[in-house]
C-alpha cells in the first residue's frame, strides 16, 4: 500500500505514528509546499522571543522520517489532486500516485480586507516559521509594532517581540482581548497582565484603512507603525479537496475516523471539521491537540485498524509573561465563580456535568477538570464541592480512585 | 512499563515517598543536604482528606494524552515510561491541561513541566517512593 500525506505539522505526523504502529512496512510520502523539517508551529512566539532555538522547534526527533520510513517531498506543492486516478499532481508538473491519501494542509491566515495594505511594506501574518523569520528580520529596537487581532496568535505574538520593539499596539473589534477562551472579567485581568509588560491595547475598535504608517480606526482614531502583523484569525485549507469533489463546510467534512466524502481519501487537523461533542455539531477545531488525534485517527484507520476521534473540544493552554491560563469546553449559564486570592476560576455546569472551565493563575491538575468534561461525569458520583475548590481524585469515590490508582494499568 | 500501583488502605499519609521521590531526582546522593530547608517539588504527591490519603503520581497510560497533545514534542514514551525531555519543554502546559490524574507539573524552573519517570532517568534503578513507603501502600512491578 502506499500512502501519500500532503502536510507535515501535527496532524500528518500523528498520521504517521498512527499508521505505522499497525503497518510498519507500507509506504509513506510526505509532501509539504514548506521546506522545513516537521516543527511545532505555536512556538514561532517562543522561537522569536529567544525562548527556543531554530532547532528547538522541531517537532520530532531529526532521525523521525528515516526512523518511520517516510519518503518526504519538502518543498513540493500539490496543485490538484485526481480521485479517480488516484493522483495528486504537484506544481512542477509531476504526478504521484497513492493508494491512500490524507490531506492535513492546515490552515492559513485570514487577511481582511484592509485600505491601503496592498503599500505596507512591512507586514506579516504570524502562523509559520517564515512569517517569524521575516517578522525577525524585520524588527528593530526602534519598531512600533501593530498588531491586529488580539486572540491567541496575536497576543503570542506580541509577547514573543515585546522586548524588542519601541512599542506594541494590539487593536481588536471585540471588546475584550482572547474573546475565544476567556470571560470578560478574565479577559480584563490578563489585559492588565499584558499591559504591565509595556503592550497596548485598543479594543472594540478597527483598522479601517492603513497609509503612510499610519492605521486609521474606524473610531476616527490613528495609530502609527513600523511594522503590521495581522492576525485577525485563520482559515481552513479546503480548496484542494473542494477541487477534487469532496464534501467540505466550514472544513473539510469527515467521519470519525477521518474519511472524506471521496473514497480513499482522508483529512486531518486545522482543514478538517471535527465532532465538538460538547457542542454537538462538526466544527474546525485548529488546536494541536486536536490535530496530532485526529491525524492518528485517521492513520490508524488508513492501515486497517479503529480508534474513531470523537470526543474533540475546544480547549487551551497558553501563557504570557509568566501568567498561565488553561481554559476548556464551553461557557454555559450555569457558572460557579471559585477565584481565590491571586487566582482566576469559573467553572460552568450544564445538566449535571461540567462542560468548561477557565483557570488564571493557579492551573494545577487542570487535566482532571478536563477528563469530567471529555468524559461528560456525572457530577452527582463525586463530592463536587470538593473538586470545585480544587482539582483532585479525592473528590471521587474509593471505588473510582481504586480503578484510577490501584491498578497495573 | 508498569505504573506504580497505589493502596489507599495502607497509606499513612506520611509524605515520605515525596521526600524520597524529591531526593531521587535532586542529583544529590546525601538526603539530608538534598532536602534540608528545600521547599521539595515531588513528582508524586499525597492527597488528604480526613482519615483517608493516597499518593498520585504519572499512571504511564498506553494512550498518554500528555504525549499526543505535546506542541514540542518534548514528552513521548521510552521503553513504555512517559518521559520529558525538560530541553524541549517550553512551558505551555498543555500536558497540564490533557493530564486526567493532575500528575504532570510545573519544573522548579517554571520553563519546564516535571513527571514520574519511574526513576529511570535519575541513579535510583527503580521508583524511590516505592522502596521508601513503610507500610507498602505504593506498589511496582518490574516489566
Amino acid at each position: 500500500m502506499k500512502l501519500v500525506i500532503i502536510g507535515n505539522s501535527a496532524a500528518a505526523v500523528g498520521a504517521i505514528e498512527g499508521f505505522r504502529s499497525l503497518d510498519p512496512h507500507s509506504s509513506i510520502t510526505v509532501i509539504s509546499r514548506e521546506p522545513d523539517f516537521t516543527y511545532s508551529r505555536p512556538l514561532i512566539s517562543y522561537w522569536l522571543g529567544g525562548k527556543c532555538t531554530e532547532s528547538g522547534m522541531r517537532y520530532r526527533a531529526p532521525d523521525f522520517y528515516e526512523k518511520n520510513a517516510v519518503t518526504p517531498r519538502l518543498g513540493y506543492t500539490a496543485a490538484a489532486i485526481d480521485a479517480r486516478q488516484h493522483t495528486v499532481l504537484l506544481d512542477g508538473g509531476e504526478c504521484v500516485g497513492y493508494d491512500k491519501l490524507l490531506v492535513a494542509t492546515g490552515s492559513r491566515p485570514f487577511i481582511p480586507p484592509l485600505d491601503g495594505l496592498e503599500g505596507v511594506e512591512k507586514k506579516f501574518t504570524f502562523l509559520s516559521k517564515a512569517d517569524a523569520q521575516g517578522l525577525n528580520e524585520a524588527l528593530t529596537p526602534q519598531s512600533r509594532v501593530l498588531i491586529l487581532g488580539a486572540g491567541l496568535i496575536g497576543l503570542k505574538c506580541a509577547e514573543g517581540i515585546a522586548g524588542r520593539a519601541a512599542s506594541v499596539t494590539v487593536v481588536d473589534l471585540a471588546p475584550q482581548i482572547l474573546n475565544s477562551i476567556l470571560d470578560a472579567e478574565g479577559a480584563s485581568r490578563v489585559q492588565a497582565h499584558l499591559e504591565k509588560h509595556g503592550i497596548h491595547f485598543i479594543l472594540g475598535d478597527s483598522a479601517a484603512s492603513v497609509s503612510g504608517g499610519e492605521a486609521h480606526l474606524s473610531s476616527g482614531g490613528r495609530v502609527a507603525f513600523d511594522i503590521l502583523v495581522i492576525a485577525v484569525g485563520v482559515r481552513p485549507n479546503t480548496e484542494l479537496l473542494e477541487a477534487a469533489g469532496a464534501k467540505v463546510n466550514r472544513g473539510v467534512v469527515v467521519d470519525e475516523n477521518g474519511a472524506t466524502s471521496l473514497p480513499d481519501i482522508y483529512a486531518a487537523g486545522d482543514c478538517a471539521q471535527s465532532f465538538d461533542h460538547l457542542r454537538q455539531d462538526h466544527r474546525v477545531l485548529a488546536l494541536l491537540p486536536n490535530a496530532y488525534m485526529q491525524g492518528e485517527s485517521a492513520g490508524i484507520a488508513i492501515a486497517g485498524g479503529q480508534k474513531p476521534f470523537n470526543q474533540a473540544m475546544p480547549m487551551n493552554s497558553i501563557g504570557f509573561f509568566g501568567l498561565h491560563m488553561i481554559t476548556a469546553g464551553v461557557m454555559a449559564d450555569e457558572m460557579l465563580d471559585e477565584s481565590r486570592e491571586g487566582s482566576y476560576k469559573k467553572l460552568f455546569v450544564k445538566d449535571g456535568r461540567l462542560v468548561g472551565y477557565i483557570l488564571i493563575g493557579d492551573v494545577a491538575r487542570a487535566g482532571i477538570y478536563t477528563a469530567l468534561i471529555r468524559e461528560r461525569t456525572d457530577l452527582s458520583t463525586l463530592d463536587f464541592a470538593l473538586i470545585a475548590q480544587r482539582p483532585q481524585l479525592m473528590a471521587f469515590s474509593r471505588q473510582v480512585r481504586q480503578e484510577k490508582l490501584g491498578g497495573f494499568r | 512499563m508498569k505504573p506504580i500501583q497505589v493502596r489507599e488502605e495502607w497509606c499513612l499519609g506520611c509524605h515520605l515517598c515525596e521526600y524520597y521521590c524529591a531526593f531521587a531526582n535532586s542529583g544529590e546522593t546525601d538526603m539530608v543536604r538534598a532536602l534540608k530547608g528545600v521547599s521539595i517539588r515531588p513528582r508524586i504527591q499525597i492527597e488528604s482528606k480526613g482519615a483517608v490519603s493516597f499518593a498520585v503520581s504519572c499512571r504511564h497510560c498506553q494512550e498518554p494524552l500528555c504525549v499526543k497533545g505535546c506542541i514540542t514534542g518534548a514528552l513521548a514514551i521510552k521503553d513504555g515510561v512517559v518521559c520529558i525531555d525538560t530541553n524541549r519543554c517550553v512551558g505551555c502546559y498543555t500536558c497540564i491541561l490533557l493530564c486526567p490524574y493532575g500528575a504532570v507539573m510545573p519544573g522548579a524552573s517554571g520553563h519546564a513541566v516535571q513527571k514520574c519517570e519511574l526513576c529511570t532517568t535519575n541513579a535510583q534503578g527503580e521508583p524511590a517512593c516505592v522502596k521508601g513507603c513503610p507500610n507498602r501502600a505504593i506498589l511496582w512491578e518490574r516489566g
